[in-house]
């Protein structure tokens, strides 16, 4: 077992995997990577199963020093990671030396970048996953952010070190999206046409009250046609609900598992790793799109990520 | 549309991961039973390729793996389950009791609530754990209990601004709804005490000291035995 001492801990750094699904019925949701896409490209990049937990940094990343020798890759959001102070290329294994220290600096873009390291980060599983659950101070490291002085452990690697990178075509398809895609949601005939027009038809800004549960958007308002009764439900990951006040909120990857607020559209699964990568601010826009067409989007992204061509040795 | 009639279940595509089914139109008990019996059915006999159940008044939204389902193929594997509702037993409700210190700084809310309705607070007391609730789903937060059952005489509105960090264990009513916050997190009920025992515990089994189907009560202690229950 070695262990990564936490320098500087960043803005709001997490440890991260998939998330654990399954326990909707006691009120908890999956959590897990905001950009899954960039956590399972890490962890092809140093020979760890797909699923494993990495650190998820916001903003402004953290710095680390390892202990003892080991294999790392940078995904995500461009952080300007370096390695004892020389610039270190990001989508590539990197073997470091015991006593190295890795820094990231501030987002150049994106909001999200994560380091993913051979054996993976090891913590006590709380229902079966690592990832940190915020609100509820549960999952990963001690249920909270890292702070300066943790010390986190790092699972036995288990596979020799062989040099790999992310290809470039690859890197340029999955490319985060500001044109975010949607499909109706399960109240969209709630609203009237021009509300409809109005969310797909509009830019909106995210809000710095953003997070891990929702992101919060600031636009045009999208009025209810008629004030109905709503019982609360459950609600989905990536559904665009729509409070009184007209300003959209996309439920996230903490997100509550009930609501009781009208969905007007719903993020397509294709498009959620694009959302963990807004920054506050970030400008984006909407285009509805039918269900079969999100489905076959998904199973193309999806045969990327596991195809041969997606890493290069 | 849906239909209102509750023997015929109305389906949705919530997302392209995820479909809800609604098992009725209003909070009701009879509801409440169904998405209890279709939640046990699907437990026990899982169907390849769905994720997660996400139960609420009165329906149930049902999360897949969009590579091996599609909203079409769950919705005919659901047909058989459904089927089964109406005389697919329940078991005998648990039955939980949950102690509460009402009122003083616990409780902040107790004078408001009892002069909203022209009561004194030893009333709210009274009615407050004097009522049988039923838990219809954890939802919104890890161990969070919707309970249904409140006293029409406590109904009350929720805060105009809601606080931002309401105590872990707090007891509180918004609207026609009661419960216990299982974590300190933002909220706009108004907290009429405090339980001093954890609603959610990770060494516990089951972790939520509620499930839902569950029969609530709650029995007003004092300050000592708030003290001798660990609370603080």
């Amino acid at each position: 077992m070695s262990t990564l001492l936490v320098e500087a801990p960043g803005l709001f750094t997490t440890v991260q995997d998939l998330g654990r699904d399954g326990f909707g019925p006691m009120g908890v949701s999956a959590s897990g990577a905001a950009d899954a896409v960039s956590l399972r490209i890490g962890n092809r990049l140093v020979g760890n199963p797909e699923g494993a937990a990495a650190l998820e940094m916001t903003l402004v990343g953290g710095a680390f020093t390892f202990e003892r020798a080991a294999v790392i890759a940078a995904t995500g959001a461009d952080f300007g990671p370096s390695l004892d102070g020389v610039a270190m290329p990001m989508w590539t294994s990197i073997e470091i030396r015991e006593g190295e220290t890795v820094r990231f600096g501030h987002s150049r873009s994106g909001a999200r970048a994560y380091l993913c390291v051979q054996g993976g980060i090891a913590v006590e599983p709380f229902l079966g996953s690592a990832s940190t659950h915020v609100l509820s101070g549960l999952g990963g490291f001690e249920g909270r952010a890292l702070r300066k002085g943790d010390r986190v452990e790092v699972g036995a690697a288990n596979s020799l070190f062989r040099k790999s990178a992310l290809s470039p075509k690859a890197l340029e398809s999955l490319e985060p999206r500001k044109v975010i895609r949607v499909t109706d949601g399960p109240q969209s005939d709630w609203f009237a046409e021009s509300s409809r027009k109005t969310l797909c038809g509009n830019a909106f800004r995210t809000s710095e009250q953003s997070n891990r549960m929702g992101i919060r958007l600031e636009g045009p308002p999208i009025p209810l046609e008629a004030s109905r009764e709503m019982i609360t439900e459950g609600v989905s990951l990536g559904a665009i609900q729509v409070p009184p006040s007209g300003q959209p909120i996309i439920l996230f990857v903490e997100q509550q598992t009930t609501g009781g607020y009208p969905k007007i559209a719903n993020v397509i699964s294709a498009d959620l790793h694009s959302l963990g990568q807004l920054r506050p601010r970030d400008e984006i826009r909407f285009e509805r799109i039918e269900m079969s067409e999100a489905r076959a989007l998904l199973i193309q992204q999806e045969a990327l990520l596991a195809s041969k061509e997606l890493i290069q040795e | 549309m849906r239909k209102s009639t509750a023997s015929e279940p109305q389906f949705r595509a919530a997302s392209d991961q995820s479909l809800l089914v609604y098992l009725g139109e209003e909070i009701a008990l009879e509801n409440h039973r169904r998405v209890l019996k279709l939640l046990r059915l699907l437990q026990a006999e899982p169907i390849d390729g769905v994720r997660n159940l996400h139960p609420a008044y009165s329906s149930l939204l049902i999360k897949f793996d969009p590579l091996r389902l599609d909203h079409d193929k769950l919705q005919s594997r659901l047909v058989p389950y459904l089927s089964r509702l109406d005389r697919e037993p329940l078991p005998a409700p648990r039955e939980v009791e949950i102690p509460v210190f009402y009122g003083g700084e616990f409780g902040p809310d107790l004078s408001d609530v009892a002069k909203m309705h022209g009561m004194t607070g030893a009333q709210v007391i009274e009615l407050h754990s004097s009522a049988t609730y039923v838990v219809y789903f954890l939802g919104f937060a890890p161990g969070f209990a919707y309970l249904g059952g409140l006293p029409e005489a406590l109904a009350s509105r929720r805060l105009e601004t809601p606080r931002a960090k309401v105590p872990q264990g707090s007891v509180g009513i918004g609207g026609n709804q009661t419960g216990v916050y299982p974590f300190s997190t933002p909220g706009g009920w108004r907290l009429i005490g405090r339980t001093p025992v954890a609603m959610f515990r990770r060494t516990a089994n089951p972790m939520s000291l509620l499930q839902i189907g569950d029969q609530v009560c709650f029995r007003a202690i004092s300050e000592k035995e708030f003290v001798e229950f660990g609370g603080r």
